[in-house]
């Protein structure tokens, strides 16, 4: 398929969130601002007020009321939006299983910002790893363009029949959602043909009565979970078809994972969001040295593409994984635990496996650091040996 | 209901939906009885007391006096303590 050339505009990940979300003729919205989310409900309240779009917008007076309302509008078969950060992702917390319970193709964005306390306001991943086994497809961002055209998939991803569930699309507070970026944007009836009006399997209709939400004992509770279990396995194969025919109209190549270099290293950092691209960068600079390293950048966190990683790591000798939150009292962070059992799972308990736990509450991870964490991974894959299993990036003692 | 009865969960509605009315009389609650009402016929006069208490209507009338719907029985041992001729005694299930 020609792609004709495409239209550029300047906004930050935020705007670019609700722009996308427009684009898709979202029925409901329903949200509570919080910093560094606020921008995209606020933008989104300017189309509605503005007439630009057909969107109920219902205001609540909290995150927990907001995904309710998003569960209830979603469930009488609308295509809905919503988006949040920290506390208010927590506050959500019991409502994010709800929605994947009742299987509500919900679409939020989440503004990656440190939970409390102290209060801080700036990014780190600990808010969407705190509610990480909620039932939802959890997808991270590198960049605002890449919010755009995640987004506007996400939809078409939750809404397939086949997996019906709701999708959380992370982007790193302040460093994605307030800056500014040159964004590919597609017309909106390109957008219109890949993401057609919303099919239900079953839907609240006062015609046609169903029961939602109904007790469910030892009996029958398990085989509703296990079914939300195969809807994730659907969603690690259906990414693929999505990406695939949003290829056909962007000309930008998605999928399960990123990679960069991995054809010609046998050592790799791990990481996801907006620091990946700064890795990118130092890994770039590291290989005109002729230093044989890579960067991998799982797109799709929940599900874990497992398959794809085993292959990506394939010619790997040591790996360094990069988690943007602590798990207290837990052996590594949270993705490296990921990395870990996959590895474990295939065999390759050879390849070694060190953890980088960086960024929290907003530090930023500076290229020395990354440049640093490359030669700690270097030095593992010539001696063989872990260094170090889980390492605190540039925290003072 | 027995384990072959039960649905698995390729067949089972998706996310739990019930799509359609009067399903409770499909779901068979008897299972959760420890202890099962079993009536003495030649003691039971047919006062019907126990089919008034009965607070899931597993008590039915039959030719003149009662019978236990074990379908829905929870065991709650009610029609036996109110039974004024002692003719319901209740027995742990096997």
């Amino acid at each position: 398929m020609e792609v004709k050339p495409m239209k550029v505009i300047g906004l930050s990940g935020d705007q670019v969130a609700a722009y996308a979300a427009k684009q898709c003729r979202v029925d409901v919205v329903s949200a509570y601002p919080i910093t560094p989310q606020t921008i995209i409900v606020e933008e989104y309240s300017n189309y509605v007020a503005n007439g630009e779009v057909d969107t109920e917008f219902i205001c609540v007076e909290s995150e927990h009321s907001a995904m309710s309302a998003c569960i209830g509008a979603s469930l009488t078969g609308a295509r809905v939006f919503t988006a949040t950060s920290s506390q208010g992702l927590a506050l959500m917390h019991e409502m994010l299983y709800i929605a994947s319970g009742l299987r509500c193709p919900i679409v939020m964005c989440v503004v990656n910002r440190a939970l409390s306390a102290p209060i801080n306001i700036h990014c780190d991943h600990s808010d969407m790893m705190g509610s990480r086994d909620c039932g939802w497809i959890q997808i991270f961002a590198e960049n605002a363009q890449e919010v755009y055209d995640w987004v506007i998939q996400a939809f078409k991803l939750a809404e397939d029949i086949d997996v019906l569930l709701p999708v959380a699309v992370n982007l790193d507070g302040f460093t994605i959602s307030h800056a500014l970026e040159d964004i590919r944007v597609l017309e909106d009836d390109v957008v219109g043909k890949f993401l057609p009006e919303r099919r239900t399997v079953y839907k609240l209709d006062p015609d046609d009565p169903i029961l939602v939400g109904p007790l469910v004992l030892p009996d029958y509770y398990f085989e509703f979970k296990v079914q939300q279990e195969e809807a994730m396995k659907k969603a690690a194969e259906k990414i693929r078809e999505v990406a695939r025919e949003y290829y056909g109209y962007s000309n930008r190549e998605y999928g399960p994972i990123d990679s960069f270099n991995v054809d010609d290293a046998n050592t790799a950092l791990v990481g996801m969001g907006s620091t990946a691209g700064m890795l990118r960068a130092v890994a770039r600079k590291l290989k005109e040295r002729g230093r044989r390293v890579a960067v991998i950048k799982p797109w799709l966190y929940r599900p874990f593409p497992k398959e794809d990683f085993v292959k990506l790591v394939k010619d790997m000798e040591s790996i360094i994984v990069l988690d943007r939150t602590l798990s207290f009292g837990a052996p590594v962070g949270p993705l490296c635990s990921d990395v870990i059992a996959t590895l474990y799972e295939s065999g390759r308990c050879d390849i070694k496996v060190a953890n980088a736990i960086y960024g929290l509450g907003g530090r930023d991870l500076t290229p020395v650091e990354a440049e640093n964490l490359f030669m700690k991974a270097v030095k593992m894959a010539e001696e063989k040996r872990v260094i170090r299993r889980v390492e605190f990036v540039g925290v003072r003692e | 209901m027995s384990q072959e009865e039960m649905l698995g969960w390729r067949s089972i509605p998706i996310g739990s939906v019930i799509p359609e009315p009067a399903t409770a009389k499909k779901y068979k609650t008897g299972d959760w009885r420890v202890f099962k009402p079993v009536i003495d016929l030649d003691k039971c006069i047919g006062c019907l007391l126990c089919w008034i208490y009965c607070p899931d209507a597993s008590i039915q009338q039959s030719n003149g006096k009662v019978k236990v719907n074990y379908d829905y029985c929870k065991g709650c041992g009610i029609c036996a303590e109110e039974c004024p001729v002692k003719a319901i005694a209740m027995m742990e299930e096997a």
